[in-house]
């Protein structure tokens, strides 16, 4: 057939380029499934412990939270079947958002930037990109599920519930391939094609959570390919014909982007492209309203984000200390993260500090978009109007500081109200949580002020640096206390000095000193940037 | 208002071991239309950065509307517009918001000169920045830079990318409504036909420095005039005569190159022989922008004022 004429080259093309990006998906998501495996096969290793935990996932598991966001226990009672009910849910949900960035970025991304253009008018048949691109994604997805499937097996797991189980999530991950295939073609640009194709893949993941928690509804969990996944019920009685569900829809999807790719020039999409206005608004005037409207976007992503990791923790609280009161060991782990409260504020202290390293994350990305604007030299023309070098950055990390914040307060009022419900006081515990996260801001803040320090000092260094200090500070404040790194090590992380509220009380030393130290290293990172060229490529 | 709108002398400026400004000397006076000719690489786009207060000179003086470009950057880009070489946008802004921010930023922006461009540049402002080609991205630049009010224009190879009716229509622009505005413009090129077709004075840097500097006229003056002929038979002597260059003799044929001052003695030699026919031209700055981009090689002994058979056709 000659439109695919040139698949087998494309095929290997796509090889070669995506090694690296290939393999860190791969390993990444493998150790994942590992992790999740060997965790229950380390934590309980007798049937009477295996036991117990079916008997928790029958009382966790019964909690709305928590099954909206892992899925139901269909037998937690063998090692197989506690695997499933902690995999298959978030794991479907990954291998469908790796599936789908990689197909946009080989189909539509490489028609935005024009490679592709250069590709068609040589020996390639019309359909030649897409289907290597498919099989591309088909199989870094074989590999995946393949090792991960012998990684089961060599752990002792039974050999067919194994290669059940890494199929049926294979399969339904592989639908968001379809998905993105698609969402490629109706767009002009890689953005709002991998945007939709995420929607739909967050609107499968809510669709089941709903039907899940929601006996009356749980007819919604089967408009889902987690859902599909689900309820294909791995190590639990597998039930064959769901597969039929998503291998029907992908055959439809592959039919719809035939039809569609046969219908559209290269380079165009199926939908009109959306025009902008044609002036700006009157308030885009200054480099602060600039630097707003370059980064509301990714603020609102880790905003929703922060509030989603805020319901989790604040829903599930409450229940894993009932859990861990019943287990000495988990009681004693819970005792070891410090504090002298109760074991529930000690829990919440220790899932806020997560939300306060999830706002460093954002709050470090904010800060580099600094050195994007300028090695991308949009800075240089802003700098050539009558913007003060001082007043555009400070904008910038303006923005950052702000959003920090935001980030917080929005997961600590999710987790609060969350919390607060599930206990039932949310008068008395949502402020002591929503404390416990914006305590965190100074700490948050410091990490924005290394990369501004950076920024400033040495710009070669800002992006790896940064992030580097970033994981530096993360590793310490997760792992120092379980590795019980000496003194002065566990000081070198800015949260380590936070006070841990609410298991702790509230001292504001320490925070007028991480404040201090962000204002020293923000002032040393403009006055460098004041005077140092500007970076460019030319 | 000062009769020098931009004054740099001895200027240097190094990224590591390459020195891209190597005591570059410029002036541009007040109201001229100026064109900074040279090839890529020469230090062109590093002397109008610097002039921006986005790089400090090593050493050297740089004054730009009485100013200093790096303690004033602030106060003189009120006064001033930029279009850069190499024009990115912010992908998720449309053209219209750019023009208008840039606009704003600089301090103010004639709604009706904006609107104007748009037409003659046939721009629509509608489409966010991410769709838009080269050449309408450099677009985007140059109406923000026209549509400003400013007294001075820095444009670092502003039609790089534009189709050649958008090239007449930029051409158009500066002659008339910049010319007759008395803004001052400093046009860095290395399209010669642009600045010839712009340019009261030029510039011409190579490597770092200023090797040549005047009006049109005056660079002329420095340059051969090409000469072409058909004889009645043979010459001889022409290669003798100082200020004949690159001479090609094919039978009674001939085209040779001579300096402004050896015309008469040349044309005398060959009436004396008998011409059949002869076109002369002037010399296109294409040619003395050839002069310098190729005095490296010329350098080498007989390369340059010898006769030879492999001489330019013209």
């Amino acid at each position: 057939m000659s439109g695919f004429t040139g698949t087998g080259q494309l095929f290997r093309l796509a090889l070669r380029r995506d090694r690296i990006v290939a393999t860190v998906w791969i390993l990444g998501l493998f150790l994942y499934a590992y992790s999740q495996a060997a965790s229950i096969i380390a934590l309980y290793p007798t049937q009477s412990e295996l036991d117990k935990l079916a008997r928790t996932a029958a009382g966790v598991g019964a909690n709305p939270a928590v099954v909206a966001l892992q899925g139901p226990a269909y037998d937690a009672g063998t090692y197989g079947g506690a695997t499933a009910w902690q995999l298959v849910t978030p794991w479907v949900f990954l291998i469908g958002l790796m599936s789908l960035l990689l197909v946009t970025r080989h189909t539509r991304q490489e028609e935005e930037t024009g490679r592709a253009e250069l590709v068609s008018a040589g020996v390639v048949g019309r359909y030649a990109w897409l289907a290597a691109s498919l099989l591309f994604v088909l199989a870094v997805n074989l590999v995946l599920v393949a090792i991960t499937a012998l990684a089961f097996i060599a752990m002792g797991l039974p050999v067919t519930g194994s290669i059940m189980l890494v199929l049926d999530c294979g399969l339904n991950g592989l639908v968001f391939a379809g998905v993105a295939a698609v969402t490629g073609q109706v767009t002009q640009y890689a953005r709002p094609a991998n945007g939709i194709a995420f929607a739909v893949l967050g609107a499968a993941f809510l669709l089941r959570a709903i039907g899940d928690s929601a006996t009356e509804l749980s007819w919604l969990s089967w408009l889902s390919p987690i859902g599909w996944a689900e309820r294909f019920r791995p190590f639990a009685g597998e039930q064959w014909w769901v597969l039929l569900l998503p291998l029907a829809l992908l055959l439809v999807l592959l039919v719809a982007v035939a039809a569609l790719l046969a219908r559209r020039d290269v380079g165009a999409g199926v939908l009109p492209v959306r025009l902008g206005p044609p002036a700006a608004p009157p308030w885009l005037r200054s480099p602060l309203a600039l630097a707003w409207r370059l980064q509301r976007g990714a603020l609102l992503g880790w905003t929703i984000g922060s509030a989603i990791a805020g319901l989790s923790f604040g829903a599930i609280a409450q229940d894993m200390v009932q859990a861990a009161a019943e287990d000495p060991e988990t009681a004693k782990m819970l005792a070891r993260l410090g504090g002298a409260g109760s074991i529930t504020d000690i829990f919440l202290a220790a899932i806020l500090s997560w939300l306060g390293m999830l706002a460093a994350g954002y709050a470090v990305q904010a800060t580099l978009r600094l050195h994007a604007e300028e090695t991308e030299l949009r800075a240089e023309q802003v700098l050539a109007t009558a913007v003060p070098r001082i007043g555009w950055a400070g904008s910038h990390l303006l923005v950052a500081a702000i959003g920090s914040a935001v980030v917080l307060a929005t997961g600590g009022l999710v987790a609060g109200v969350a919390h607060g419900l599930r206990v039932g006081d949310l008068a008395g515990e949502l402020p002591r949580v929503l404390g416990g996260a914006l305590v965190q801001l100074p700490a948050v803040w410091v990490m924005a002020g290394i990369g501004a320090a950076l920024f400033g000092l040495l710009p070669r260094l800002v992006v790896g640096g940064t992030w580097a200090v970033l994981a530096v500070v993360l590793s310490i404040t997760t792992l120092g206390e379980p590795l019980r790194l000496d003194q002065w090590a566990l000081d070198l992380s800015p949260f380590t000095h936070l006070p841990r509220l609410p298991a702790a009380a509230f001292t504001a030393t320490p925070l007028a000193w991480l404040v201090a130290t962000t204002a020293v290293l923000v002032a040393a990172g403009l006055a460098g940037f004041r005077r140092r060229d500007l970076v460019s490529t030319a | 208002m000062d009769a020098t709108a931009i004054s740099i002398s001895g200027l240097v400026k190094t990224f590591g071991p390459t020195r891209a400004l190597d005591g570059l000397d410029l002036e541009v006076r007040t109201g001229e239309v100026h064109g900074f000719l040279g090839p890529n690489g020469a230090g062109k786009t590093t002397t109008i950065r610097i002039l921006l207060g986005l790089l400090r000179a090593d050493a050297g003086q740089a004054e730009l509307l009485g100013g200093d470009p790096w303690r004033d950057a602030v106060t003189l880009h009120r006064r001033l517009a930029y279009v850069p070489g190499d024009v990115t946008l912010w992908p998720n802004l449309s053209g219209g918001e750019v023009i208008d921010l840039l606009g704003r930023l600089r301090g103010g922006l004639d709604p009706k000169r904006k609107s104007s461009l748009l037409e003659r540049f046939d721009l629509d402002p509608r489409k966010k920045a991410r769709s838009y080609s080269k050449g309408n991205r450099q677009k985007v630049a140059l109406i923000a830079a026209l549509a400003s009010d400013v007294e001075l224009l820095l444009l670092d190879e502003p039609t790089a990318g534009l189709d050649p009716l958008m090239e007449a229509a930029f051409r158009d622009w500066i002659n008339n409504e910049e010319r007759a505005r008395g803004r001052t413009v400093l046009l860095s090129s290395h399209i010669l036909a642009e600045v010839e077709a712009l340019c009261e004075r030029v510039s011409i840097i190579r490597a770092g420095r200023i090797v040549e500097s005047g009006t049109l006229a005056e660079l002329r003056h420095l340059t051969r005039t090409s000469i072409s002929a058909e004889l009645a038979r043979p010459p001889d002597g022409l290669l003798e005569l100082a200020g004949v260059h690159n001479l090609v003799l094919d039978g009674t044929r001939v085209h040779f190159q001579v300096d402004n001052q050896a015309l008469d003695a040349a044309l005398r030699r060959l009436t004396s022989v008998g011409v059949r026919s002869l076109t002369s031209q002037p010399p296109t700055l294409e040619e003395l922008f050839l002069r310098h981009y190729q005095a490296e090689q010329a350098a080498t002994p007989g390369g340059d004022g010898q006769p030879t058979r492999e001489g330019p056709r013209r």
